[in-house]
């Protein structure tokens, strides 16, 4: 294996200048320590010792060639927004900032889809392509992440249980070889049998295989409206056992979250801002999208029924922009409202079968007690997705570190023994690098370590993440 | 306590386009909602009675599509919806309307307290729940945004005018018009809208005011000719500050003091 990489020279930083511009290049302290971590600097704190901004695919090439030719480390960066802390350089080495290549392409109205570059945030490509009626649907709350760091995290999000993950939009992609080759992966076509998807292995490889310079995305045609619902329930499990009912009907919810009066109250109290259902103990936000008024209502009938029958005690209904708004911007407010609530933070990604999650609901909570930590847990329902949040309270440093890991080591065996994942959305970067061996088994593993040594012979892309070589 | 809510029915698109060749408001397709601002009143009303106890009964102005709305206001909780439809009523401008209104609340056997909303988002002019007070002789405070105390005998009520901020207290009779985010209006429940399906919104013409000068109702009442309609100039600026944390906070701390809040 090529550790330790080589330091990056005088000669090298010339060499940067002359193949990008002077004033897109920073070296040591210049550099802003923002590029130091991503959201999670929880996850780890890196200075590269380069950073660079690049403006095309050419600039990339050059760059990834020296690299390779010189054995230095480089991790490509958005707009920082991911929570595994995956963007960082771990070994130090070269930070390519794509977001200066931030153009949107354009979007092709006779195949449906949109083409742009890597640095063009997420809720730019929505808007480019609502500009044309159409509709970009993944959507991971985070809009002002680049769209680039979207495809290469898979970013999912809770409109996932009707419009799939960010990889079900990815027509084609343009990326840069660890050796600094311009390589197109499929094409603008709906089907593809040619040889091994490698786009969508791509896909949610946190930058560890290639650059992605250039993407090609699936628009559909927009929903006509949109109804939320909030159902109302005095206890978790028949609130949680609503879930699959909903699914089992013809109308498929676009959004279905859960939410406990916990996490309600600490938005109310450290944001001031009032979920305008007070009632009730646990509750599902259901969203329906539909293309025509009397769909929306028979599938808003028909949920608001069901929930009735398992038990709610009420199902609340928000038909105008300013109900639905007042329902989801407290949902939108809740890590926030956490990060106000408590002296740190620790998330568990887990993702479980979908009928398996009152059961991992129950367990989260019960092992978050033995290790005297507050479990809060909420989240994508409909998808399996929960977020299980686990906040510091009056724990010293010590203790709080180790009983936040011996808590998701517990609670990453309860989703695996229930058929569950260890990360539905948030990725494993450098946060959840410890726990994924033992995860996904050894055998596995290797063939991870086999996949990133066919793209990156020399493991300078981004190393130190999702996978180890010790 | 007999609480009356006004209310009214307007486009549900947010947007209110001004039609630039005649001035006057586009009103856009058939879609229609209660006007935002009136759930915050609806919302009041149903707190109060909740305190005190009594009735809410909605009042509207408005065509008979207006009991769709009315439909809405029960699935919130509200006991009477009773509209004032009359086509001699069409075409009023806020003196013929707030006149109408308070014939209409007059021929329910009036209010212990009448709420408004702040405004609509198709009118804007904010002027007419004072202005039923002022047919009705009533105690009125406009843009309330805060009911400080209440009881059977008064009631007492922050009012966030625009350089100052007044207590007002009232006794009844009194109107009161609510400002945005005095509370989070609660949200239509599936439960009520089920029970409350057949219940029916009484209609009132002009037949049932008490006064019945046709020269107070309607186009012939409103003395009002709209010129032209535009956006106020813009009260409020962003200022954009650059620099490190160091920088910025010494530039946020200059603007705060030359503004004389430190």
């Amino acid at each position: 294996m090529p550790y330790p990489y080589n330091k990056i020279k005088s000669e090298d930083i010339e060499f940067i200048k002359k193949v990008t511009s002077p004033d897109r290049v920073w070296s040591g302290d210049d550099i802003k320590k923002e590029y130091y971590h991503d959201e999670m600097p929880e996850y780890g704190v890196y200075p590269p010792d380069l950073y660079v901004e690049a403006v095309s695919a050419e600039e990339v090439s050059a760059i990834m060639k020296h690299a390779y030719e010189r054995n230095i480390p480089v991790t490509a960066r958005g707009a920082g927004t991911g929570l595994a802390g995956g963007a960082t350089c771990k070994f130090g080495g070269i930070m390519l900032s794509l977001m200066r290549m931030n153009k949107i392409l354009g979007v092709d109205k006779q195949n449906l889809t949109i083409t742009a570059q890597p640095g063009a945030l997420l809720t730019e490509v929505a808007d480019a392509a609502a500009a044309e009626g159409l509709f970009y649907p993944p959507d991971p709350g985070e809009r002002t992440a680049s769209i680039g760091g979207t495809i290469i995290t898979n970013a999912g999000g809770m409109k996932a249980v009707r419009y799939g993950v960010t990889r079900d939009y990815v027509r084609c992609i343009e990326a840069v070889m660890p050796d600094g080759t311009i390589m197109t992966f499929s094409s603008n076509v709906v089907k593809n049998t040619t040889g091994f998807d490698i786009k969508d292995l791509i896909v949610g490889s946190e930058g560890t295989l290639c650059i992605v310079t250039e993407l090609t995305l699936k628009l559909i045609m927009p929903p006509k409206c949109t109804e939320t619902l909030v159902m109302v329930f005095d206890e978790i499990k028949p609130c949680i056992e609503t879930v699959p009912k909903l699914l089992q009907t013809p109308y498929i919810p676009t959004a279905i979250e859960f939410l406990e009066r916990e996490l309600l109250e600490i938005v109310e109290r450290c944001l001031n801002k009032p979920f305008p259902v007070p009632e009730g103990n646990d509750c599902l936000i259901v969203m329906y999208d539909a293309s025509s008024k009397e769909e929306l209502e028979a599938a808003a009938e028909q949920a608001a029924e069901i929930a009735l029958e398992m038990g709610a005690s009420d199902v609340k209904i928000c038909n105008t922009p300013e109900r639905i708004g007042s329902v989801w911007s407290v949902r939108g407010a809740i890590l926030e409202g956490m990060k106000a609530d408590s002296q740190a933070q620790e998330e568990c990604d887990v993702v479980v079968p979908r009928a398996k999650i009152a059961e991992f609901v129950t367990a989260a909570k019960e092992i978050g007690k033995k290790y005297r930590i507050r479990v809060i847990v909420c989240g994508h329902a409909g998808d399996g997705n929960i977020h299980t949040e686990l906040l510091r309270q009056n724990l010293t440093d010590e203790v709080w570190e180790t009983n936040t890991k011996a808590c998701l080591k517990e609670l990453y065996a309860k989703s695996k023994e229930l058929g569950g994942q260890l990360s539905g959305e948030h990725g494993i970067g450098n946060g959840r690098l410890e726990y994924f061996e033992d995860f996904i088994s050894k055998r596995l593993y290797k063939l991870h370590q086999d996949i990133k040594l066919a793209f990156d012979d020399k493991l300078i892309l981004n190393p130190g993440k999702v996978i180890e070589f010790k | 306590m007999n609480i009356v809510v006004c209310i009214k029915q307007v486009p549900a698109t947010s947007q209110v386009e001004i039609d630039p060749e005649s001035g006057t408001l586009k009103r856009m397709g058939a879609e229609s909602k209660t006007n935002p601002y009136d759930l915050f009143g609806i919302e009041t009303a149903l707190r109060i009675k909740e305190k005190l106890g009594g009735t809410v009964t909605a009042v509207t102005m408005g065509p008979p599509q207006s009991e769709e709305m009315m439909k809405d206001a029960f699935s919130m909780g509200v006991d009477r919806a009773v509209i004032l439809s009359d086509k001699k009523f069409a075409g009023s401008d806020v003196l013929a309307t707030s006149y109408t209104i308070s014939q209409g609340i007059s021929a329910i056997g009036g209010a212990d307290i009448i709420i408004c909303g702040k405004q609509t988002t198709d009118g804007d002019t904010a002027q007419i729940g004072p202005a039923i007070a002022e047919h009705l002789h009533l105690p009125h405070a406009a843009w309330v945004s805060e009911i400080v105390s209440i009881d059977n005998e008064k009631i007492s009520v922050r009012q966030n005018l625009s350089d100052l901020t007044q207590i007002s207290e009232m006794s009844y009779p009194c109107l009161i018009t609510v400002d945005k985010d005095i509370v989070v209006p609660r949200l239509p429940s599936y439960k009520l809208m089920k029970t409350t399906k057949d219940k029916k919104a009484e209609f009132l013409s002009f037949e049932d005011m008490p006064d019945k000068d046709l020269s107070r109702y309607g186009l012939v009442g409103s003395p009002t000719v709209v010129e032209r309609i535009f956006p106020p100039d813009k009260m409020e600026e962003q200022v954009y500050i650059k620099g490190n944390a160091a920088e910025k906070a010494k530039a946020f701390y200059e603007i705060l003091t030359a503004k004389k809040f430190v």
